[in-house]
């Protein structure tokens, strides 16, 4: 027995699991967003939180932020409509493949997505709302697809059939039946959807051109290139009013719309396409999607290596040289972004690892610990440029100041990871077998041995999972990144963000370059994650 | 008057209806009995037209019905597991038939009324199907597909799932119900007691096929084979024979001459005890006699055949 002096004795392990969590939440997140709070109501200036509210610009920019947020998720619901159906009605041949596929777009940074458009889009759709929405609905479509889909491979088709033979035709099954046992999932879908749409900033600065700003893209226009940082402060706070009361509306929708009845297994809903017509769906289904989410990535792939008429390596051999656009060489962007989102999945893991047992290990949700994973998701909510842009105005001199520290950068990609982490760790704690635990301490062991034991190895995988995504996200960030990354250690999305700043085929040829590049890091720990979730099954 | 006629579906170069003709006439109650997987369900999905045969056809009073979607059949049809529409209530389900064709409010609110009274749901309207008991829930799905009157009702194994007592105090509730309405019904089952309780004909499947149909009596007169006989429980099959088991008697034996065989095992089917008696030849004989007061498996016992209880297999 390790007796009292066990160095994982439950309090100590108590104290380190909501310690832990709570003091990085209580520096790095609800300090900068006092400090936004500070800046945007109390301290003085030559406007007032008012002026700034009822000015038409904000109305504008809340005005287009709202509609093009509603207006992403419904042309997402469509695009992503006809793969949901095949994936929730038809068994065939590379279905999980297809399921895996699908999601390859939400982890792409959102830099990377903005480009394959401009890539792709003709010059008079390249920037405005449009070119907007579609890429919304690139990003997004997997969510749908997902969602909807599994859900919809586990509805009994009899209730469906059962409606036919009391004479309802088809449409009106669909509508009154089908559409109807879906609406919790669907409306779980949209509303992350329209959370990520309303929260957009990277595709917005990029593909909005001057006239189309979200709250996000306003709140880094007032703070960077206006330098009104009382405006920046109250844009803050009303977007995450927007986004606090968004989630609440969609929590006591899907609430609602909830039904309980009896799901079947996908086995028993899926069948074969038979007929000409089925079969035509099922390719019709999944080719459109494929070429959807294919094409704008692959034309993205054959710009990077478009020069003048013809194709070389000419702008990927460029990333060695020193350019106008940049303090560093485009490579050195490269190695930046590798170095920064390995030291922040380390934070990511740690932090995360450790709010997830203490999220999972109390057993009974107390009021506590639902409070607890509450202020874990909160990150989430707040958005990354209002993190990035709490961090500058926060921690702007001694003993933090950003300008001297680089590791504010890895801190603040960890906390837009957390709440993935905590998301996908905790699950799988409260799944370990209670009884296991229970035999175990039967049989004399303490409970820091039941958790080196029993609990560590079973989480070493979801902690390895969670830091293959942790990776990719913090590779991808740029809302929080843009603030904070020195002009002379830019990240990859920064530098692609520069290069785009610029005028000039050159300058756009070795942002695509640079996007291929981080597309290719991003898809291999997306990848080398994926295994190992495939490999031992289970989540999502 | 329904007909199937010479019916064929299969599923993966499988046959799950194999040449399949049936007839159930106006007002009459046609029962189908066969172990599992013989094709019963498939059979009511081809008839409800939510399984399209590979060849055959369904007539309805002599019209064809292969080009009429399910929908506009008029037929109801009762799941094997209620499929109750979980986001409805118990009225919204019963209302669901008569919505769709369009019934005044008020008449679709006094109609779900009368069958909730009928299957003795009375005042059940608001009440959420989930929190229902299975046999509460057979019930639902029964008045959901009478309320819109279909021409025929079709029901597949409805008591299934419930407990035995449940199960004979719906049994007579559907009896009564059909004797009542005067519906026309083919009704699925795996139990010959609710096939021959319930049918005025029951058909026999197995593999796919209808082995055999006619009145409850004919059948237990006349299986037309072995497997038929077996399955209706009439074990005993010797020399191209059935020996029914109550019309063999059986007596404590006093000693080894007097006696043809020694009992095997003793099981009690309700009133009647079923003996398997082990003959001297070797094969055995099952015999149905009173349960108050027969031999112990052991015994050694003397056997006789009422030779009006013996039938000729064709
Ligand atoms: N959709 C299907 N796809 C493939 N095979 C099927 C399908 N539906 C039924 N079958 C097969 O057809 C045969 C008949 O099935 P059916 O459901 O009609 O039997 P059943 O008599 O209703 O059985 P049970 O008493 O178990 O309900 C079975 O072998 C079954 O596996
Ligand atoms: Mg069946």
């Amino acid at each position: 027995m390790d007796g009292p002096r066990d160095p994982l004795s439950s309090r100590a392990w108590r104290a380190l699991t909501y310690g832990v969590p709570l003091a990085f939440l209580a520096i790095f997140f609800l300090y900068p967003l006092a400090a936004i709070v500070e800046r945007g109501l109390f301290s003085g200036g030559e406007s007032s939180a008012l002026d700034v509210i009822t000015d038409p610009v904000t109305r504008d920019v809340v005005w287009f932020t709202v509609w093009q947020a509603v207006a992403s998720t419904a042309l997402t619901i469509a695009v992503a409509f006809p793969a949901t159906y095949v994936l929730g009605r038809f068994a065939f041949p590379g279905r999980s493949v297809v399921r895996a596929v699908v999601t390859v777009p939400f982890v792409l940074p959102t830099v990377v997505v903005a480009l394959a458009f401009l890539a792709i889009l003709p010059e008079s759709l390249e920037r405005g709302w449009i070119a907007i929405l579609v890429a919304h609905a690139f990003f997004n479509v997997a969510v749908v697809v997902r969602v909807v889909g599994t859900f919809w491979a586990n509805l009994d088709p009899r209730v469906s059939e059962a409606a036919a033979t009391l004479g309802a035709a088809p449409m009106r099954r669909f509508v009154e039946i089908t559409l109807r046992l879906l609406a919790p999932a669907l409306a779980a879908a949209a509303a992350i959807v329209f959370l990520f749409s309303f929260t957009s900033f990277g595709i917005v600065l990029i593909l909005g051109g001057p006239r189309y700003a979200t709250l996000e893209a306003e709140i880094y226009n007032q703070a960077v290139r206006i330098f009104d940082l009382r405006a920046a402060a109250v844009l803050s706070l009303v977007q995450l009013a927007c986004v606090a009361l968004a989630v609440w509306v969609t929590t006591r929708l899907e609430a609602r719309l909830a039904v309980r009845g009896q799901l079947r297994a996908e086995r028993d809903v899926l069948r074969k396409p038979r007929t000409l017509g089925e079969k035509a769906i099922v390719l019709g289904g999944i080719g459109g999607l494929a070429v959807f989410l294919g094409l704008p990535l692959a034309v993205l792939v054959e710009r990077s290596f478009a020069v003048g008429d013809g194709h070389s390596l000419e702008a990927y051999r460029a990333l060695a040289r020193p350019t106008a656009a940049l303090l560093a060489t485009p490579w050195e962007a490269v190695v930046n972004s590798i170095v920064y989102a390995g030291a922040a999945t380390v934070i990511a893991v740690v932090v995360g690892g450790l709010a997830a047992f203490a999220v999972a290990g109390s057993g009974r949700r107390s009021r506590g610990t639902r409070l607890f994973d509450g202020a874990l998701m909160l990150p989430l909510g707040a958005s990354a440029v209002m993190l990035g842009f709490g961090f500058v105005i926060a921690f702007d001199r001694a003993p933090i100041d950003f300008r001297s520290a680089p590791w504010i950068v890895p801190v603040v990609q960890a906390l837009v990871a957390i709440p993935f982490v905590v998301r996908i760790v905790a699950p799988t704690l409260r799944a370990i077998d209670e009884r296991l635990r229970a035999a175990a301490a039967m049989l004399g062991a303490s409970p820091g041995r039941v958790r080196r034991e029993i609990d560590l190895p079973i989480v070493t995988r979801a902690l390895a999972i969670a830091a293959g995504f942790a990776f990719a996200i913090s590779l991808g960030e740029f809302g929080a990144t843009v603030f904070l990354a020195r002009p002379d250690r830019p990240t990859l999305p920064v530098a692609i963000f520069r290069f785009l700043g610029r005028p000039g085929e050159q300058n756009a040829a070795q942002a695509y370059a640079l996007a291929v590049v981080l597309m290719a890091v991003t898809a291999v720990s997306v990848f080398l994650a994926e295994r190992i979730r495939l490999r031992r099954g289970g989540w999502i | 008057m329904l007909r199937a006629d010479d019916v064929n579906v299969r599923f993966d170069g499988k046959a799950a209806l194999d040449g399949v003709s049936l007839d159930v006439g106006d007002g009459e109650v046609v029962t189908v009995l066969g172990p599992s997987g013989s094709g019963k369900s498939t059979l009511l999905r081809v008839i409800a037209g939510l399984q399209r045969p590979d060849s055959g056809h369904v007539l309805l009073d002599g019209e064809d019905l292969s080009s009429v979607p399910p929908h506009r059949r008029g037929i109801g049809l009762v799941f094997q597991d209620h499929a109750l529409f979980h986001h409805h209530d118990v009225a919204g389900n019963v209302a669901f038939g008569l919505r769709m064709r369009g019934d005044a409010k008020n008449e679709v609110e006094s109609r779900v009324r009368e069958l909730l009274d009928l299957v003795g749901l009375a005042g059940f309207e608001r009440r959420s199907v989930a929190t229902l008991s299975g046999g509460e829930q057979q019930r639902v799905a029964l008045a959901r597909a009478l309320a819109p009157q279909p021409h025929v009702l079709l029901l597949d194994e409805p008591l299934g799932a419930l407990d035995r007592r449940l199960r004979d105090r719906l049994l007579e509730d559907l009896a009564r119900l059909f004797e009542e309405l005067r519906v026309t019904a083919l009704y699925v089952t795996h139990d010959q007691a609710e096939a021959f309780a319930l049918g005025d004909r029951v058909a026999i499947m197995r593999s796919g096929r209808v082995v055999q149909a006619g009145s409850p009596d004919g059948l237990w007169a006349r299986p037309a084979d072995e497997d038929v006989a077996r399955f209706l429980g009439l074990g005993n099959v010797r020399d191209g024979a059935i020996v029914r088991p109550e019309a063999v008697t059986v007596a404590r034996a006093a000693n080894r001459e007097a006696a043809d065989g020694v009992v095997e095992s003793a099981v009690r089917h309700g009133p009647t005890v079923r003996l398997r008696v082990r003959l001297a030849s070797g094969e055995t004989l099952d015999a149905a006699v009173s349960a108050l007061d027969h031999p112990d498996p052991g015994d050694l016992v003397a056997v006789t055949i009422d030779p009006e209880g013996i039938i000729e297999l064709p």
